[in-house]
């Protein structure tokens, strides 16, 4: 819907967005002001990583561009796909937790948001099949949630938000109650994802290591109500591997973004 | 201790004999000792009867007292059933609207505190006798299918209630699929509390109904040995009551435990 159809398909595709919000607060029934205003746009592929202090609202972003919750004012806009996309099937959402459905299997749990839809039974469960395999648990699709350890319900959260085939990624500290083994491989395995998928990826994180690693671009926000502090462009060699953690520019980067988080928990909260 | 003395680990087999034989024996002594104070005391059967006194009149009255069991269970059967789909129906209409449910759950409450006892001979004067005695069944029994179903329908997991919004879910499917799954182990446990309180119940009411003349159930049959001092055949009756409770239970837990043991933490083993 952002791209107006009198720009050229060249300058779309340079500045086509996926996500843009603008002049965005969020107040909360208790009158809390959450966020803003905020202004935010991502590119169509992008991958950037939201980073900021606890109750800075960057989980509220995400509801916000979900339509999970309405912003008090300013616009949230969200490139839908050309033609019919089933309701919701344009945004895949991680969750913090795995969330799955504990009474049924790994393969209906996946494909749930399918099902929903009305996509029929067979072809859901191919669909979820091949979501499964993407995220490396083709062999788990007839295990139950409580038989998995946590990173691969994880992986099983991942698949369900894939098997719509969204254009829009968004993950809330997905890896954040993992151990850090897991969270570095899941890391790895996510980006893989992305490589192939080319999906625009929003991802919320505590972590200044984790956002570096993995995005093009890591904006980092003050305490509440939330606003951007920063906006990082994370360049380097890719495809990124396990090289980049050790490397020079990733500390460097790693340096620059905690500083600009350095505000918001020294108690000077405004720029 | 040079040599290696092999420990006996206590297999799943001998955990489970453990559960069972101390009961077992602890019953076992318990009638036998029965038996010896009446025969040694010489206390006659219309005082107290010993056990084999009892299983005797149970095997020579079998032909009367099968038929008050059946009257009874069909009356505890009709309670229950009448109960489990009257509290979830209930229940769902409670979780539909908050208007409903802030006008019609302090009569549930009411209904609830108001001992049965009281409240049956007045059902007995309007309702006809087999149908009192089912509302009576009724009555005792719903309301922790009703109570359990709510929290059921109240602890869905916010998460994923999020994500069948999320997905556009209709108000059927987030039932359907959402909410009655989710509510399922409350609602069993619901119903094993609802199948034994509707067999005191149906019980309730028969003895009600019996100091007014009528009845064929079980309770009926203990009221009318006790006034022709019949005891052995009291006894009789109280040990098919409580066996017929046993039962009840014991189907129930089985059917919960089959419908949940693949992913309920109540029904998984404790090495898990």
């Amino acid at each position: 819907m952002v791209a107006s159809k009198t720009s050229s398909a060249v300058e779309a595709s340079l500045t086509a967005l996926a996500v843009s919000l603008r002049g965005v607060t969020k107040v909360y029934d208790n009158g809390v002001m959450a966020l803003g205003p905020f202004d935010l746009a991502v590119r169509k592929g992008e991958f950037i990583s939201l980073l900021g202090p606890s109750g800075c609202g960057k989980s509220t972003v995400l509801r916000l561009i979900a339509e999970l919750s309405a912003p008090s004012s300013g616009t949230v806009r969200v490139a839908r796909h050309e033609g019919d996309v089933l309701p919701g099937h344009g945004i895949g959402f991680v969750f913090q937790e795995p969330t799955l459905m504990p009474w049924t299997n790994v393969r209906e749990n996946v494909r749930l948001p399918l099902k929903l839809a009305g996509v029929p039974k067979a072809e859901g469960r191919a669909r979820a099949d091949a979501a499964l395999a993407s995220v490396g648990l083709a062999d788990f699709a007839d295990a139950y949630p409580r038989e998995l350890s946590g990173g691969m319900k994880m992986r099983v959260s991942l698949a369900r938000a894939l098997v719509t085939d969204p254009d829009i990624l968004l993950m809330d500290e997905p890896f954040a109650a993992l151990d850090e083994i897991t969270r570095f491989r899941l890391n790895n395995d996510l980006l893989a994802l992305w490589r192939s998928l080319r999906k625009t990826v929003i991802f919320v994180t505590h972590s200044v290591f984790e956002s570096v690693y993995l995005s093009q671009r890591v904006v980092v926000m003050t305490a509440r109500p939330g606003r951007i502090q920063a906006d990082i462009r994370i360049e380097t060699v890719e495809p990124r591997g396990e090289e980049f953690r050790t490397s020079a520019a990733y500390s460097d980067y790693c340096r620059r973004v905690s500083a600009a988080l350095a505000p918001s928990y020294s108690g000077q909260s405004t720029l | 201790m040079s040599a290696q003395a092999p420990v006996p680990a206590s297999s799943p087999h001998a955990q489970r004999a453990m559960r069972f034989v101390p009961p077992v024996i602890v019953f076992a002594a318990g009638l036998l000792a029965w038996e010896l104070v009446v025969r040694i005391k010489e206390i006659p059967p219309y005082v107290l009867p010993a056990p084999s006194i009892i299983v005797l009149t149970l095997i020579k009255d079998w032909a009367v007292l099968s038929q008050s069991l059946a009257t009874t269970l069909l009356t505890t059967l009709e309670g229950f059933v009448a109960a489990s789909i009257g509290g979830i129906a209930l229940a769902l209409l409670f979780n539909q609207s908050k208007w409903v449910e802030y006008s019609l759950f302090p009569y549930a409450v009411v209904l609830q505190v108001t001992p049965v006892i009281a409240i049956a001979p007045l059902l007995l004067i309007y309702l006809e006798q087999q149908t009192a005695v089912v509302v009576c069944a009724f009555i005792v029994a719903f309301f922790p299918v009703l109570s359990n179903t709510t929290l059921g329908l109240n602890s869905v997991d916010r998460n994923l209630a999020g994500l069948f919004q999320l997905y556009g879910a209709s108000p059927p499917q987030t039932l359907r699929f959402l909410k009655l799954p989710a509510a399922l182990p409350y609602i069993l446990g619901g119903l094993r509390i609802a199948g034994g309180l509707s067999l005191i119940g149906a019980v309730v009411a028969e003895i009600a109904a019996g100091t007014a003349g009528a009845g064929s159930g079980l309770a009926y049959r203990i009221a009318e040995s006790g006034y022709r001092l019949n005891i052995p055949r009291m006894f009789a009756a109280l040990l098919l009551l409580s066996l017929a409770g046993i039962v009840i239970y014991g189907v129930l837990a089985v059917v919960s435990h089959l419908v949940l043991r693949r992913w309920h933490e109540s029904a998984l083993g404790k090495e898990n």
